[in-house]
């Protein structure tokens, strides 16, 4: 049932948040992602600033899909995983272009994942896609909610194959989440999001 | 939570207008994603039922005008943010500067002052702070003041030295200020070289010609064309051979200008050719 809702909707974008335990988790999944992929995929991570180009590095040299850092103002592309720069929110324009601010943390954080979830709710609606994997606090819970009022759909982690369970626990609490993945169905769910097949 | 459609897009745009025609200051060109974001943060924080109400403050209460401006023109900053931006300054930019008999610098969007104190801490340094000139310049009067008494939160202190470390001081930074209980004030001598000013990048003109600019984390504000008009505000302000600086996010590459302009290394820090 849920697999023929799903291709209802076409996903115009998919967005994953991550904190301390996720960096193994796209280690794993965006090597085995098709370089079909026919939206864009976007990756907001808590991470120490000034360590953007290692993990944009690190990730593109293990993917056939092109991996680059957000610029600002830039119209996301398919075939293409962007990183959100540390130290900057992201947001989206109502034309889908990124924009980003340097405002006060959300918590405890900049980027914020509930941040980034929720102004690309408002603006994909039922056509996005957000994971939300391993962390210890619950940034991103308040996103997830946001993006299913919006008709979107809420993925996370599943908690007991996550390093620090926590983040997805709260958003399973929390949210009427659509899926519970590990990291083989991760891979196969996102894959069987990409409609040029 | 935030509910983002409390408040729509058309309110918004209208919000805008108003305040352009009532108070002058232009946001209209401003993008929406961030603007809406701060106007629904004050929407809440206020407690506001209706955006009408909001509205109507707005409109009617010039004091809390001021504090809205203040709250929609985000003013996040911090001393040598970007500490690799400041190394190249140092080693690199200023020492070409050191040539000029006068040194003028325009840090446009300076918010509460930050990265003037950071600046004139390196032109101390290299010798250059006597012979040199900082406007620092901002919209908004409320963070100037701030800038101008040079006195931040000591609390930040440990992230402001490090950084200073990591841009390749090597003196004790706490030699800079004087602290007392949570607060520290900077030493006058770094101060005095400062101009602090009024200024909005939007509907102001150039008023002087610098050889070096910076207006860091301000562009991410503006849309395209906006950002456009400004970088001609910032090459009429320029002298030839000398530097723009922005934010380590922010290009000038989708701009005519660019063509007259080198980028140095793989900073965010331009030349002008001619
Ligand atoms: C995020 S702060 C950046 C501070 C500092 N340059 C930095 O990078 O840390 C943005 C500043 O730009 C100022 N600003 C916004 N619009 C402006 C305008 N039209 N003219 C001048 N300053 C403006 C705001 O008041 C705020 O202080």
């Amino acid at each position: 049932m849920e697999e023929i809702a799903m291709s209802e909707n076409k996903c115009s974008a998919l967005i994953i948040g991550g904190s301390a335990g996720s960096l193994d988790v796209l280690l794993n999944v965006i090597p085995k992602l098709k370089e079909t992929m026919s939206f864009p995929i976007v990756i907001v991570l808590h991470r120490k600033k000034g360590t953007d180009s290692l993990l944009t590095e690190l990730l593109a040299s293990k993917s056939s899909l092109r991996v680059k850092e957000v610029d600002e103002k830039e119209q996301p592309l398919p075939r293409t995983v962007y990183i959100a720069p540390s130290d900057y929110h992201l947001l989206f324009e109502k034309d889908g272009s990124f924009s980003l601010d340097y405002s006060e943390k959300v918590n405890y954080s900049r980027p914020s994942i509930d941040v980034v979830f929720q102004s690309a709710a408002e603006v994909f609606t039922n056509e996005l896609v957000c994971l939300l994997l391993s962390g210890s606090n619950a940034d991103g819970v308040n996103g997830l909610e946001q993006v299913k009022t919006y008709g979107g759909k809420a993925w996370v982690q599943n908690p007991d194959c996550a390093t620090v369970p926590y983040m997805p626990q709260q958003a399973i609490n929390i949210v009427n989440t659509d899926k519970v993945l590990t990291i083989e169905e991760m891979i196969y769910s996102i894959n069987a999001l990409d409609n040029t097949a | 939570m935030i509910i983002a459609n409390q408040i729509s897009d058309q309110e918004i745009e209208t919000l805008l207008e108003e305040i352009l025609d009532y108070y002058g200051y232009d946001f209209t060109e401003y993008a929406r994603a961030s603007i809406k974001r701060r106007i629904l943060r004050i929407f809440t924080l206020e407690k506001f039922e209706t955006f009408l109400q909001l509205r109507n403050k707005v409109i009617n209460d010039r004091k809390f005008f001021k504090r809205f401006v203040e709250e929609i023109t985000v003013n996040v900053t911090e001393m040598f943010r970007d500490p690799k931006f400041y190394k190249c300054l140092r080693s690199d930019i200023l020492p070409k500067l050191a040539a000029y008999p006068f040194i003028r610098i325009w840090l446009a969007g300076c918010s509460t002052g930050e990265e003037a104190y950071s600046i004139a801490i390196l032109l101390k340094e290299l010798g250059l702070l006597e012979k040199s000139l900082i406007y620092a310049t901002d919209l908004n009067p409320i963070v100037l003041e701030k800038a101008e008494s040079g006195i931040f939160s000591l609390s930040q202190m440990k992230t402001y030295s490090k950084n200073y470390i990591e841009s390749g001081g090597i003196k004790d930074f706490s030699s800079y200020y004087t602290a007392t209980y949570d607060l520290v004030k900077f030493n006058r001598d770094l101060r005095k070289k400062m101009i602090f000013s009024t200024h909005n990048l939007v509907s102001d003109r150039s008023f002087n010609e610098f050889q070096l600019i910076l207006c860091r984390n301000v562009f991410i504000y503006f849309d395209r064309d906006l950002q456009h008009k400004v970088l001609q505000l910032f090459d009429a302000s320029l002298e030839k051979n000398c530097f723009l600086a922005l934010g380590t996010k922010e290009t000038i590459d989708f701009s005519s200008i660019a063509r007259k302009y080198e980028r140095i290394q793989n900073q965010k820090i331009w030349r002008k050719l001619q």
